[in-house]
């Protein structure tokens, strides 16, 4: 297992008293899988990425990536954070190899790795715009490749697409599902959008509501095989909607 | 692709809007031209006493002998001087001390109440303290000018810098930034526009600390001119003073301007 989450439990403490945040949660990621997590707002599922990827400390339980347990950020983590958060004083070029210049690894041959990675997807001409010059489907995309970047093996991606209209969210969720599949990467993805998590991972981890634990886990089985478009056209889809659903017990 | 003709609404539209930009700079001409044209006019007819309110061609003839015996450029450069220097002090070390307090929580939460007392108190008392301090000279009126400007700058940029967005901070940790580069990489360049805002303010304070510290101390300078013409009554010398001042005043206001366009193109390559 690259990601293995063993009863991890987070309480954060506070002037006020304290927040039960995560209470128990534990699953593991096979490497290349491409897992969702759901869960009611406010249930702590942005924290759990943020303790997979080492900014925060779990208070009980343990977190292993690459069966090694979780310290600091690690260069085998690559973020993608809510909205696209590029830097709107940098050039999309500037923007993309970010992570290389902050780990001092801006050599030449990463940075060739890099304009491949902008070519292969469409945005070489682009590179020296600036990031409001782009659409937001294009954004995107060149938050995914300063992701890329820095080559790490896990992509945590928080709620990416929150900040789009319904219509470039489907379109940028397929094409970012095409990217990450193409690139054999592993992911986790967090989302409030059921649909969402159905049309593009391998499982989907439903969480309860604060203090969170893993309420089911769903193995999408036969829409595995299928790109996020054709899985909202097949009749799984409804049925894995709506057990999903009920869990969340949003009236709840 | 042949360029489409543009519709009547268009054209009716941009003569409109033309029309309008001309008719304001005529009218702000205008305005200037009678203001000057009534002193002169009140001054000359004996409505009013011009050596009491002098009028535009005693300021201008002021002027003209004050630029022949080579003092204006003395009073004018004293002052700039003392302007730049109480500037650049005051926004570099405020500066600093806001990344400071950034930095440390802990320390901000310390130096909060002095900071807050600080602020409050008119900072023109000090100025005795200065003079006696640091002596009667260009000294003390650059002491001035920064303790106007000083606080002002810590306390804004250190608002600009906590204000920066959680989930760009967030990016970089995950990026592998330290403190440091996410101070010059992100936290920096994000409060652009904040340190040009305070810049734009401390130009006017500097001159408010510049001119007061010469009201109080000085051989050379704007202030002093002012000062001394007003103690021998040579109102003449005091009304061409204040509009040396303003244009002064303008020129420096505008180089701030002109910087922030100039840097702003070059933000992404210089951090």
């Amino acid at each position: 297992m690259i990601i293995d989450l063993q009863r991890v439990a987070l309480t954060y403490q506070s002037p006020d008293g304290e927040v039960d945040a995560l209470e128990n949660v534990s699953f593991g990621m096979e490497d290349g899988e491409f897992v969702s997590i759901v869960g009611p707002s406010g249930c702590g599922k942005s924290t759990l990425l943020s303790l997979i990827a080492g900014l925060e400390k779990p208070s009980g339980g343990r977190i292993l990536v690459d069966g090694e347990p979780v310290t600091a950020p690690s260069p085998k983590i690559g973020f993608m954070p809510q909205r696209d958060q590029l830097f709107e004083w940098r050039n999309i070029w500037s923007n993309v190899t970010l992570g290389l210049k902050v780990r001092r690894q801006n050599t030449p041959e990463q940075e060739a790795h890099v304009r491949e990675l902008l070519e292969r997807y469409g945005l070489s001409e682009f590179a020296l715009k600036r990031p409001s010059q782009l659409s937001g489907g294009m954004r995107q995309r060149c938050a995914l490749i300063r992701t890329l970047a820095t080559e790490p093996r896990i992509l945590l991606l928080d709620e990416p697409f929150s900040a789009l209209d319904y219509q470039t969210r489907l379109s940028v969720s397929a094409d970012i599902y095409r990217i990450i599949r193409q690139e054999h990467k592993t992911a986790l993805l967090v989302t409030h959008d059921i649909s969402e998590a159905i049309s593009m991972s391998d499982r989907v981890v439903v969480l309860t509501h604060r203090p969170a634990a893993v309420r089911a886990i769903h193995d999408l089985g036969t829409l595995r095989a299928l790109g996020p478009m054709e899985r909202r056209d097949a009749p799984e889809f409804r049925t894995y909607f709506n057990s999903i659903w009920k869990e969340l017990d949003v009236n709840a | 692709m042949p360029e489409k003709a543009p519709s009547v609404q268009r054209l009716a539209y941009l003569r409109a809007g033309k029309r309008r930009t001309v008719s304001i700079h005529v009218l702000q001409v205008s305005l200037l031209i009678f203001s000057l044209g009534l002193w002169e006019l009140a001054a000359r007819l004996g409505w009013v006493d011009a050596f009491i309110v002098s009028s535009p061609s005693r300021v201008a003839a002021t002027f003209l002998s004050l630029n022949r015996s080579g003092d204006l450029w003395l009073h004018v450069g004293t002052s700039c001087l003392e302007t730049v220097v109480g500037f650049l002090l005051g926004t570099v070390l405020g500066t600093l001390i806001a990344v400071a307090l950034w930095w440390s929580d802990f320390v901000s939460r310390i130096l909060d109440p002095y900071l807050v007392v600080l602020n409050a108190l008119p900072k023109t008392a000090l100025g005795p303290i200065f003079i006696v301090w640091i002596g009667a000279g260009t000294g003390s009126i650059i002491a001035m000018t920064l303790a106007i400007s000083i606080i002002v700058t810590i306390l804004n940029m250190h608002v600009g810098f906590l204000s920066t967005d959680e989930n760009k901070i967030r990016l970089m940790r995950t990026l592998g930034a330290g403190r440091g580069q996410i101070l010059r990489m992100l936290v920096f360049p994000s409060n652009y526009a904040t340190l040009f805002n305070t810049l734009k303010v401390n130009v006017g304070l500097s001159w408010v600390g510049v001119i007061m510290g010469e009201f109080l101390v000085s051989k050379a300078g704007l202030g002093y001119l002012i000062v001394y013409g007003s103690q021998v009554f040579n109102m003449d010398l005091v009304m061409t003073t204040v509009f040396i001042l303003a244009i002064a005043a303008v020129v420096m206001y505008q180089g701030v301007l002109w910087l922030e366009k100039l840097l702003e193109k070059r933000l992404g390559v210089i951090v």
